[in-house]
């Protein structure tokens, strides 16, 4: 059979493919993104899209199943806090068409605000969860996944983290299974959650847990590896691979069904070692179940339950459980340097936003998106970022305790208000708050790598779609105040939002400057420095633009600036806060090459 | 090539800084791990750490690879798109490991912006001071002989490639199939400018 090199991601898309999955709904977030825009691009036989949030994206995947298809819903973890409300109800209908949703988590917190463990929400749910060690286990559990689906009528968790999302690795092909057609049949008892319909359900939901736990204690998925080894550990996910890596002599249980746990199994490897040692990712997911199962064994005591592990992390805690001798120590020491955090892009239009509210030095209550950089040095200019849509709302009850003596503005993207902005707004104008709202429109998902959404015209699979227009939905929930700002203009956007801030009532700024590399990259004619005129002042490079870099040329001990010509868009910014107007058109420069120190 | 290199165990790491290529380069060697017959791993971190910010790519080969990320101390080949990363990444290097560093400098706003940092203009020096077999490539001056800026991915991995055990035809092939059509020929020709250079020929 065929092999070719995917990351988790792909092989998740890859697997939907095999397993024959009709339908498959997500909301970008990273780590989950690529599972989507995989199988747009290599898959396109399945019918792929991105809803507005998550929320909506579980209700379409319900819907897809329980009109019989095979059905995958994504998301990144704290999407599926967005996506609970339809979770927790979908568990005791059951599903007709199986129904598989992937929970992203992203332990470190690489590109998240919070490192929450989605097993537990599993466990909460009370739906069965599969967790995948490397890409070929995400597509095979992912079929898995789907056979235990329909045979037990219930939804499947896939928990994937960012190593197994973000990892390549080779994987094994296989072929599309052949699957009986299903289409909808009425069942109102199944899937109207009426109380006396749910009464029931809730029933069988218990019952359908016991039988779950009798294929958890016989699944070849939850697997003992033995060496002959007196130490047992027990691991899942990523753990395994890392304990693999440094103790590769130890006995193994490799857990891949997480939920529910094989007790039974579990509890006769206990007893067969000496020692037992818990090896997991996060929470004391495994380790609180088996103590409270009466067995003893150790793990988060040795690993901790915060960010992730690492291989030199996973034998320092086997060391310190004295099952292990001296760890490998780095033999090179480390450098303690400046740190490089990410930046606005070169020309991002919410440069100018930024640096006008910096200056006004109003409350600014933020959101989820590249937007979200705002709060760096030297930009400076957030002051709060709770989860999506959160802006609205958070600046409503600041605005309503008058917490900020200077006013509130709350500034969230476009694909985040479509996400869940446009009740925290429905809100301000129902309680007529004064805040301000800035929607920051660059046209894409852009933190993700600029996926489509209901603004941009397109669909995840390339089709043209409606453009919701921003101003007429603006204007449809109420709010009176509402304008354009081009955020190219820095002495333009100043006004504006002083302007709004003074009115009255609820208000919203809707800024105009698509963002610099969706769809296409936009570059126009760069600027340079001319160093003859610069005097180090530094105020371009409070612009905080990854184009604008130190000269080596210096003066009283301070570099001046260089732009660098490759980076440069040609948005002007810098060119407007420049006291010295030394940042000119390249073809408006006359000097020599040397005098721009390029 | 060194005893510990022909194991065909390789723990590869990759830094630089958003847009530099790191993945891409990243992905050409574990295609060529892949199509040599081994076992492949790469890691990396995705989204916010493409704005500007560093990037840093694991990449392990061998017959059977757990791990997708290395131990800290065990990196073979350290490849540095920026000179700062390479400094950064230093202590993840094994002490007999190899460093192929590019002279290309980037100089963030937050340095620039503030006097509470310095960016170490020094810093190929100082990684020679801390190991022994640190390969400095004025990679960023080739890639300006050559034309594009961003060879300076393509030219570090031709660098590479005398400390791995493939065939240069299966790099060739390799490349050829994962760089966009109309960059392959100066992306071959990046390749070859960096194969020419090799550890003893600078150290000497």
């Amino acid at each position: 059979m065929a092999k070719e090199l995917l990351s988790g991601n792909e092989a998740v898309a890859r697997g939907a493919e095999e397993a024959g999955v009709r339908l498959a709904v997500g909301y970008p977030g990273t780590p989950s993104t690529e599972i989507l825009e995989t199988l747009a691009r290599k898959h396109r036989s399945i019918y792929s899209q991105w809803s507005p949030n998550e929320k909506v994206a579980f209700e379409v995947g319900i819907g897809a199943s329980i009109g019989g298809a095979r059905a995958l819903v994504t998301m990144k973890h704290v999407g599926l806090n967005v996506a609970a409300d339809p979770l927790m109800t979908f568990a005791y209908t059951g599903v007709n068409g199986g129904f598989v949703f992937v929970s992203a988590d992203d332990p470190e917190m690489h590109s998240s605000q919070n490192e929450q463990d989605n097993r537990i929400f599993a466990k909460f749910a009370q739906v069965p969860f599969f967790e995948p060690s490397d890409s070929q286990e995400a597509k095979d559990m992912l079929i898995a996944a789907y056979e235990l689906s329909e045979q037990y009528d219930t939804p499947v968790m896939l928990r994937m983290t960012t190593r197994i999302s973000h990892t390549m690795g080779v994987v094994e092909l296989g072929e599309p299974v052949k699957l009986q057609e299903r289409k909808f049949v009425k069942d109102p008892e199944k899937y109207v959650m009426i109380p006396s319909n749910a009464r029931v359900r809730h029933v069988v939901l218990a019952q359908r847990l016991r039988e779950l736990h009798k294929f958890s204690e016989e699944t070849e998925w939850n697997r003992i590896e033995s060496n002959g080894s007196k130490v047992g550990i027990i691991t899942g996910g990523v753990a395994y691979e890392y304990a693999k890596e440094v103790a590769p002599q130890f006995d193994y249980f490799k857990i891949g069904m997480g939920f529910p746990l094989p007790l039974e199994k579990l509890r006769r490897f206990v007893l067969e070692h000496e020692v037992a040692i818990v090896v997991e990712e996060l929470e004391p997911y495994y380790e609180d179940q088996l103590k409270a199962a009466g067995m003893m064994v150790e793990g988060k005591k040795y690993f901790g339950n915060l960010g992730e592990l690492s291989p030199s992390r996973v034998a320092q805690g086997l060391k310190d459980a004295g099952v292990i001798g001296e760890v490998h120590a780095p033999e090179i020491d480390a450098e303690e340097l400046f740190p490089r955090p990410p930046v606005l892009c070169p020309g991002c239009p919410h440069r100018g936003a930024f640096m006008a509210l910096r200056k006004l030095g109003v409350a600014v209550t933020g959101d989820i998106g590249c937007y979200t950089l705002g709060v760096l040095k030297p930009l400076n200019a957030l002051d709060t970022c709770i989860c999506m849509g959160a802006s609205i709302g958070n600046a409503i009850g600041m605005e309503k305790v008058q917490g900020s003596d200077k006013g509130t503005v709350a500034v969230i993207g476009d694909s985040t208000f479509f996400h869940s902005g446009i009740t925290g707004l429905l809100d301000a104008v129902y309680n007529q708050s004064n805040v301000t709202v800035i929607i920051l429109d660059n046209r894409a998902t852009a933190m993700t790598g600029g996926q489509e959404h209901p603004g941009t015209g397109h669909t995840l699979m390339g089709d043209p779609a409606v453009e919701t227009d921003i101003e007429t939905l603006v204007k449809a929930l109420g709010v009176k105040n509402f304008v354009r700002m081009d955020t190219y203009e820095y002495d333009g956007a100043l006004d504006v939002i002083k302007q709004q801030m003074e009115t009255p009532g609820p208000s919203v700024i809707l800024t105009t400057r698509p963002c610099v590399l969706m769809p296409k990259r936009i570059m126009e004619e760069p600027y340079v420095v001319d160093l003859q005129l610069c005097n180090a002042c530094g105020a371009c490079f409070r612009v905080s633009c990854p184009a604008i870099m130190a000269s080596e040329e210096t003066e009283r001990g301070r570099h001046k600036a260089v732009i660098d010509q490759s980076q440069c868009t040609g948005c002007t910014i810098c060119s407007q806060v420049c006291p010295e107007e030394a940042i000119v058109l390249k073809s408006q420069f006359k000097g020599t090459p040397e005098e721009v120190g390029s | 090539m060194s005893a510990e290199m022909s194991k065909h165990k390789f723990n590869i790491l990759i830094v630089g800084v958003g847009g530099q290529g790191v993945l891409l380069a990243s992905e050409i060697i574990s295609e060529v791990a892949m199509q040599a017959g081994l076992d492949v791993k790469k890691a990396e971190i995705h989204g916010m750490s493409q704005r500007g910010g560093v990037v840093t790519s694991h990449v392990r080969i061998a017959d059977r690879v757990y791990s997708p990320t290395i131990a800290l101390g065990t990196v073979d080949v350290l490849m540095a798109f920026e000179k700062a990363e390479g400094l950064r990444a230093i202590n993840w290097m094994k002490k007999e490991g190899v460093a192929i560093v590019s002279h290309s400098t980037l100089v963030p706003a937050i340095v620039t912006s503030s006097k509470q940092y310095e960016y170490p203009y020094d810093a190929v020096d100082q990684m020679k001071a801390k190991t022994s077999r640190v390969i400095d490539v004025a990679a960023d001056k080739i890639a300006g002989e050559l034309g594009n800026p961003r060879l300076v991915n393509t030219i570090l991995l031709g660098v590479l490639s005398n400390y791995l055990p493939f065939p240069e035809d299966l790099w060739l092939e390799v490349i050829r199939k994962q760089v966009k059509e109309r960059f392959v020929e100066i992306n071959l020709k990046a390749f070859a400018r960096g194969r020419e250079i090799k550890l003893d020929a600078v150290t000497a």
